[in-house]
Parts: structure tokens; C-alpha cells; sequence
């Protein structure tokens, strides 16, 4: 340890103003402080402060996404193998490991071109690296279907990042969560890569598929009118789907994760079920279609419902930020994900498009919320005058 | 039997280092000094120069905008000193004590015999005027003013805070005179605020106010909380408030005709060898307090109230002048291997991020290391778990960054003051800097409105 600071020390002066390295100085500060924490005390107000960083904050996220990211990486391996017709032969790790060398690309991808531009903003705007992006650059592969060109993935990254949060002034600025950007812009971009029966399983080429294999996802599936859906394997995550949102199980781990450290909103989970379950009783009540009388539990399983619920609605940027603008937004977002699935005929998945919409409004929700607020004391004013 | 009010929000920090219950007598100090930076907003005009004799209670200067309002001498003695900061700011105006105790006289009463001018008259000629606190804004009254009530709260529920129980017990008589003495002052009521727990015994017996309990974490022994809950500032109201020990100095004033500024400190913190009481002199010189009873193994920080509000200040300086405790912290200044990533077992959080919430009776040992760099605000409803008042704190700060005076008055500017946000900043995980932009916002409230 004491090497190491002192090899930091000693190449600090050049990174310093008037040093030769001064343009990398945000870098050389990101890994300082990675390794290190400063040295700086406090000069004005409280003298002490909470251990608590954002350093902190982003990395109990990252280990709340653990079990999703390895589950979904072990899931991609069995999709392939039973599509191939091979996975009785297979052992468990030589399964995850299929899954592990797939989705592993993405992940560098995501964080080298994430990383890259955030380190370049930073030393531009000659701000310290903000941590932000430790999270999307995770949560950018796993919203994406496994067979996703890569290139495409470095596109939708640098996309996020530049015009979905560097734009706004970086973290904490952004209107949208990048991650979701990220996916909306290769959705609409590039439709076919991201929807339809093909894309959500790695086949690999000259390998050929089983006969009656479907590689369309179980929501897909429901909204043709085949709603007679694997309960249990929905809920494990054993289904096609994008790479870390298949596992219900997984993503309820992450929850626990989350709640218990009190870093996720509860009441943003909480009542976005709320919204998507009395919407789901609605339609059931009103069914047409076999779509329509989907059980509105499980909703809750089938594609990014969870995913969505625990680790992207709950982004505290982009979520309302009052106590009683959170459960508002949340149940509109359930209600919101739940009538776009059900009654758009256009695409089968309503979370990304909901929580994209509920962002955008989630400060006119606040502006309620404070104005409440506002007339409260206005009226004490006035009662008292 | 008086109201009790429960308040869920706030947090207890447990810092070692806490007093025991013994007051000792504190060595006399050679010198003494009146800070007027422990007064926000103050323009001095000096009535003294270096050399000067004073007694206690002879003025030493007076606020260039309340010309009546004077700050006095706590002792007799020689001018020695008068220190000045950037573009000759005064910093601080330094006596040394004679030892001969010489007070300025005054009208000896009973203030319930005296009319509300001759109390205003006697508290601004004597130098206790400025004990008297305005809110909004926390800042020395205005004279002319007649506040609807005047609050005392009788607790102080910041880390390791002294117990005034303790300090003021025997000196009930002076307390009562003290509060008669408000009384005359306001058309309004003399609120106290005491904790729902315990005998409460200098103050529960106290005549000629209106008592209110309360329970909760830190901060339920603000003054400014309480008010919220007792009787909200509104636009255009003013209310006063009064420390405990400041009452029985005014207490003290009216029985004896002298400005007696004894009072009892808390000496408190990780770093002292033994932490308890010291009975001393308002502003005196902390060097006899802070000799030879700190640890001295690492750097050291001396605070100068306690951890979340006081003034940072070297071993050498003086007390403030509204102070009743001195904290003496490690400074911190190291770096830490991976330090955001260690489980945590001996860094307590108010977040349950780290292991010590596991813990939750332990007592921790706390730097003055900021522990993160500064970023935006990420996270959202982290102070409201800090302050138990009806007020979006995050919205308010924002309203005095982007300087929106309507949006800051909307949001309750007038029901805060540093003392009361600082257990966000505290929490902050962004580490940004709530009480130096609470401030900001205040001034910008009197310059603008006045």
C-alpha cells in the first residue's frame, strides 16, 4: 500500500497545473481516488462527514446487479444449447461458460466506449469523473439481446452517454436513464436487431436448431394469444429475453439488495407492481383478447417488468425526487408499461417506453408535489394573518 | 401537563468522546476576546482602541446598522489586541484580564417591575442585546422589533452536546429572572422546549411560560425545529430566541446589575484524555481550556462548538461567543487504501451501507475527512430523513443556488437556519456543502428584503 501511494505521490506533480500530463490530470484523479481515498477535509459547515460516496452509492448497486448478470450469462449459454438440441449433454459450467464468452464483449464494449467518453467530458469540463456511469455501463448489456453487434452496442453507448446525460451537464443532470436510451436508440434504429423471434438466442453459425424451436420470448408469445406461459421457468429465468432481465428470481435478490441498504426507492418498486397489478386486473376484467386475460401476476414476470422495476425506474436522477412524487410515478410507470404491452399492437414490450415517459415526467409530477407544499405554508400564512 | 411532540426524522450520531457529568474549574485565562464573526451579517464600528481599560460590560464596539445594539467586554482589563482578517476585516478584539473583576454597574430590578423599554434598554447597554437571536435568519435581534413569542430550548441534542441540565442546575433563581425578563419583551409567549424524558429539574418548574416536550433524534433540540412545530414563522414574523446559558447570564444581569459572563463548557471529543465540564468566562482563550488534556497522537481539530456546526479554530483562539462546548476531533487528512469499497465495520453511516449498522450501540471515532468527493445531487429523499420539519430541503437549496428569492421564501427560508440543515450535509453522499448554501441564501434574503 505504502508503495503504491508513494509511486502515486511522486506522479502526482506532473499531473498537477503546469505539469506535463496536466490533460489527463480528471484520469490520473479517477484512478487516484479509486484506489484512495483523498485526503481532503472538511472546510466549511459540519466537520465530519458520512462514509458514504457515490463510489460507495454505485457499487452497491453493481453488486445488486451480481446475480442478474450471472444468471443471465448462464441462461444465454442454455438458450443456445437447448435450441441446439444439446444441452443434455452439457454441464453447468460449460454452459455459463458459453454464456460468459457471449456476453463478456458487450460488457467491455459498453464500459470502454462509456468510460472513454466520461473520462473525456470530465477533462474537458475539468471536473472530477463522476461515478454514473459504473452503473449504466453494466445495465446497457443487459438490456440488450445477446446477438447484438457489438458496434451497435459502442453506438448506443456513446449515444446515451453524449446525448443522454453529458448533454444535460453529466451525472445527476440527466432527464432520461442512459441505459434506456441506449436501448431505444438501437430500437429504433435498428428494429430488427432488437425485436422479433430472432434475436433473443445465440444459435451460431452452421449450427442448426431443433425441430419446433421458437426463439420468440414468452411475452411475444402471449401477446400472439399463446398466454399459456411456464410459470416456474419465467419466474427462474430460463426463458428467451434480453440478458439479464429473464431472471424474476435473480432480480429479487437485487431488490433485497437495494431495499435493505436503503440505495433503491422501495416505494418506486413497491408501487409500480401496484400499477401494473390493478391495471392488469382491469384488463382481465375487460378481456377481449387472450392477451387481455393474461393473470396480471404475471406480467410481473415476463420480460423487463422486473428488471425495469428494480434497477431503472428506481434511478434516483431520473425518478420523481419527493417522498409522494415516487409513489405517483411508480404506479403510473406500472400502469403506463402494462396498457403498452397489452393494447399497443406494435411492439410486445411496454417497460422501456414507459419508464422513458414516466422521466419525462417525473419533474412536472415534483412541480405538483413542491407546489403543495407551497400552498401549505401560504395557508398557514393567510390563516394566521 | 405540557404537549409532547414526537419526531420521527433526524439521527443520533454515536461519537465517542462524550462529557462526564463533572464540572471542574477551568484555569483562568490571560486573555479574552469578542469575535465579531460569531455574528452573521455584523458591520463593527470599534469604540475602543488598543491600550483602553475596560471593565466587564464596558462596550467595545457596536453594529454599524443597529447603532444601539453593543458588544461588551466579558472582563476587565487592557485592550490588547484588535486582529483583522482580509481587507482589514475585524476578526477579533482581544482583552487581557486584570484580575481585578471590575464591573461595569447597572440598574439592579426585578425585570417583572420594569417596562418592556427599560428591560431593552438595560440588555442593550449593558452588551447582552446580541444573546438575543432573530429568526428568520439567526442573526442579532433588531431592536425596534416586537416578536410574536421568544423560544428557550432547554436541550441540545447535537453530538456529544452539553447537558444543561447539569450546567444550569443552582441557578434556577437567575433562569427565571432571565425568562421574566424575555417576558417583558414579547405580546406573545416565552415557549420552552424540554425533552419528554427526564426530571428536567432547573426548568420544569419555571414560571411564566408556555412549556412544550418533545422527543426524537438530533435535530429535536433545535430551536428552529421546534418553532416549526410550536408555532411556524411565517412571512413577516419574527420571532427571538435565547440560549439556555444566555438566559441566566441575562438572569444574572437584572439580580446583580453586572454583565457576569461565567458560563460552563463542555470540553468534548475522541481526542480529549478526559471529556467533562469546565466552568470559564465567554470568549475566553481556549489555550487553558486545550493544554496538555488532548491526546496529541494524531493532527488534531478543535471545534469550537460541536462537530456539525461549529467553527473550526487553533488551539490558541477564543470561544464564541455563543458557544457551550468545545470538540476535539482527529483531523483526518490521509488517505485511505480502497476506503470506499471496505466493508465498513468501524465507519458509522447513516446510510446501511456499511457494516457498523450492524452495530447500532457502538461508538465511533470520526474524522474530519470529507470521505467522497463533491458531486450533483444524485440521490433523492436523503435529507428528508434528516430534518423534521414540513420543508423539501433539496428543492430549497436549489430555489438559493439558481437565487430565486420568490421560490426561496415559497420553500421556507424563514424556518431555517445552518444549524437545522446540517445533519443533511452531514449525509450527504455528494458532499455538497448545505449550510455554507443555506447561508448564501439568507444573505441574499436581508440584502434583498431585509
Amino acid at each position: 500500500m505504502k508503495a503504491l501511494r508513494n509511486l502515486i505521490d511522486n506522479m502526482k506533480p506532473s499531473f498537477e497545473k503546469g505539469g506535463k500530463l496536466h490533460m489527463f490530470h480528471s484520469v490520473f484523479e479517477g484512478f487516484e481516488t479509486f484506489l484512495f481515498n483523498p485526503d481532503t477535509t472538511s472546510k466549511s459547515g459540519t466537520h465530519i462527514h458520512d462514509h458514504i460516496d457515490l463510489k460507495r452509492t454505485m457499487s452497491i448497486v453493481i453488486m445488486a446487479l451480481i446475480p442478474a448478470t450471472l444468471f443471465g450469462m448462464y441462461n444465454v449459454g442454455y438458450q443456445h444449447f437447448g435450441a441446439i438440441g444439446e444441452l443434455a449433454g452439457q454441464g453447468f459450467f460449460d454452459i455459463f461458460l458459453f454464456g460468459f464468452l457471449k456476453v463478456l464483449p458487450i460488457i467491455i464494449v459498453s464500459y470502454g466506449v462509456g468510460l472513454g467518453i466520461e473520462f473525456a467530458f470530465a477533462q474537458m469540463r475539468g471536473h472530477e469523473i463522476q461515478e454514473g456511469f459504473l452503473v449504466s455501463g453494466i445495465l446497457i448489456p443487459l438490456v440488450m439481446p445477446v446477438d447484438v453487434p457489438l458496434w451497435m452496442v459502442a453506438v448506443a453507448t456513446a449515444f446515451a452517454v453524449i446525448i443522454g446525460k453529458e448533454v444535460f451537464g453529466g451525472t445527476g443532470m440527466n432527464i432520461w436513464n442512459p441505459a434506456l436510451i441506449a436501448r431505444a436508440f438501437l430500437f429504433f434504429a435498428y428494429p430488427s436487431y432488437m425485436s422479433g423471434d430472432s434475436v433473443w438466442v445465440n444459435i451460431g453459425e452452421g449450427q442448426k436448431v431443433v425441430d419446433g424451436f421458437s426463439g420468440a420470448t414468452p411475452m411475444a408469445l402471449a401477446a400472439a394469444g399463446k398466454t399459456d406461459i411456464d410459470v416456474w421457468n419465467a419466474f427462474i429465468g430460463l426463458i428467451p429475453g434480453s440478458i439479464g432481465e429473464t431472471s424474476t428470481l435473480a432480480i429479487l435478490i437485487g431488490a433485497v439488495v437495494l431495499i435493505a441498504t436503503g440505495i433503491g426507492s422501495w416505494k418506486i418498486m413497491v408501487s409500480t407492481v401496484a400499477g401494473a397489478m390493478v391495471t392488469g386486473l382491469l384488463l382481465n376484467a375487460f378481456a377481449v383478447n387472450a392477451y387481455m386475460a393474461l393473470p396480471a401476476w404475471e406480467h410481473l414476470i415476463i420480460g423487463g417488468f422486473a428488471f425495469g422495476a428494480v434497477f431503472m425506474a428506481t434511478d434516483p436522477v431520473t425518478a420523481s425526487q419527493t417522498s409522494r412524487g415516487k409513489w405517483i410515478y411508480g404506479f403510473l410507470l406500472g400502469v403506463l408499461a402494462i396498457i403498452i404491452r397489452v393494447v399497443n399492437p406494435a411492439y410486445p414490450e411496454g417497460m422501456m417506453l414507459a419508464i422513458l415517459l414516466m422521466n419525462t415526467f417525473a419533474p412536472l409530477i415534483d412541480h405538483y408535489v413542491v407546489q403543495g407544499n407551497i400552498k401549505k405554508r401560504l395557508k398557514r400564512a393567510s390563516v394566521n394573518a | 401537563m405540557s404537549k409532547i411532540i414526537k419526531l420521527r426524522s433526524g439521527l443520533n450520531i454515536k461519537l465517542k468522546g462524550k462529557a462526564d457529568e463533572v464540572i471542574e474549574e477551568a484555569q483562568a485565562a490571560r486573555t479574552y476576546a469578542v469575535k465579531p464573526t460569531d455574528f452573521p451579517g455584523l458591520t463593527p464600528k470599534l469604540m475602543v482602541k488598543v491600550g483602553h481599560e475596560v471593565k466587564a460590560g464596558s462596550p467595545l464596539f457596536f453594529d454599524k446598522y443597529k447603532p444601539d445594539v453593543m458588544f461588551a467586554s466579558p472582563v476587565s482589563g487592557k485592550v490588547v489586541a484588535i486582529n483583522r482578517g482580509e481587507r482589514r476585516r475585524i476578526l477579533e478584539v482581544v482583552v487581557e484580564a486584570d484580575g481585578s473583576n471590575a464591573f461595569e454597574e447597572f440598574k439592579k430590578a426585578e425585570p417583572k417591575s420594569l417596562s418592556r423599554e427599560d428591560v431593552k434598554e438595560e440588555l442593550l447597554k449593558s452588551g447582552l442585546w446580541p444573546l438575543i437571536i432573530q429568526r428568520p435568519y439567526g442573526v442579532v435581534a433588531q431592536p425596534t422589533d416586537t416578536p410574536k413569542a421568544i423560544f428557550v430550548s432547554c436541550f441540545d441534542s447535537a453530538p456529544l452536546a452539553p447537558n444543561y441540565e447539569l450546567i444550569v442546575s443552582g441557578q434556577e433563581k437567575e433562569f427565571q429572572a432571565g425568562i421574566d425578563a424575555l417576558a417583558q419583551l414579547t405580546d406573545g409567549k416565552v415557549h420552552l422546549g424540554l425533552p419528554a424524558a427526564g426530571a428536567n429539574k432547573p426548568f420544569a418548574a419555571t414560571k411564566n411560560v408556555e412549556i412544550t416536550q418533545f422527543t426524537g433524534k438530533h435535530p429535536v433540540g433545535n430551536v428552529g425545529v421546534q418553532i416549526h412545530h410550536v408555532s411556524p414563522i411565517n412571512k413577516g414574523e419574527r420571532v427571538w430566541t435565547v440560549n439556555v446559558q444566555d438566559v441566566v447570564t441575562i438572569g444574572r444581569l437584572f439580580l446583580t446589575g453586572k454583565y457576569d459572563a461565567r458560563k460552563v463548557i463542555a470540553l468534548t471529543g475522541s481526542e480529549v484524555k478526559a471529556p467533562r465540564y469546565y466552568r470559564t468566562i465567554a470568549g475566553a482563550n481556549l489555550s487553558v481550556l486545550l493544554e496538555g488534556k488532548t491526546n496529541q497522537e494524531v493532527n488534531e481539530r478543535y471545534i469550537s462548538g460541536n462537530v456539525l456546526t461549529g467553527t473550526k479554530v487553533e488551539k490558541d483562539n477564543y470561544l464564541s461567543h455563543y458557544g457551550s462546548q468545545v470538540t476535539v476531533i482527529p483531523e483526518g487528512d490521509e488517505h485511505e487504501f480502497f476506503g470506499w469499497a471496505l466493508p465498513g465495520v468501524n465507519k458509522f453511516s447513516a446510510s446501511k451501507t456499511f457494516l457498523s449498522s450492524l452495530f447500532p450501540k457502538k461508538e465511533y471515532t470520526m474524522t474530519a475527512n470529507m470521505n467522497g468527493g463533491e458531486r450533483a445531487f444524485v440521490l433523492s429523499e436523503q435529507y428528508e430523513k434528516f430534518l423534521p420539519m414540513d420543508i423539501l430541503p433539496v428543492f430549497l437549496l436549489k430555489s438559493i443556488i439558481v437565487n430565486d428569492i420568490d421560490k426561496m421564501e415559497q420553500l421556507g427560508i424563514y424556518e431555517v437556519i445552518e444549524e437545522d440543515l446540517a445533519l443533511c450535509e452531514y449525509a450527504c453522499t455528494s458532499k455538497i456543502e448545505v449550510q455554507s448554501i443555506l447561508r448564501q441564501g439568507i444573505n441574499v434574503m436581508i440584502k434583498e428584503l431585509g
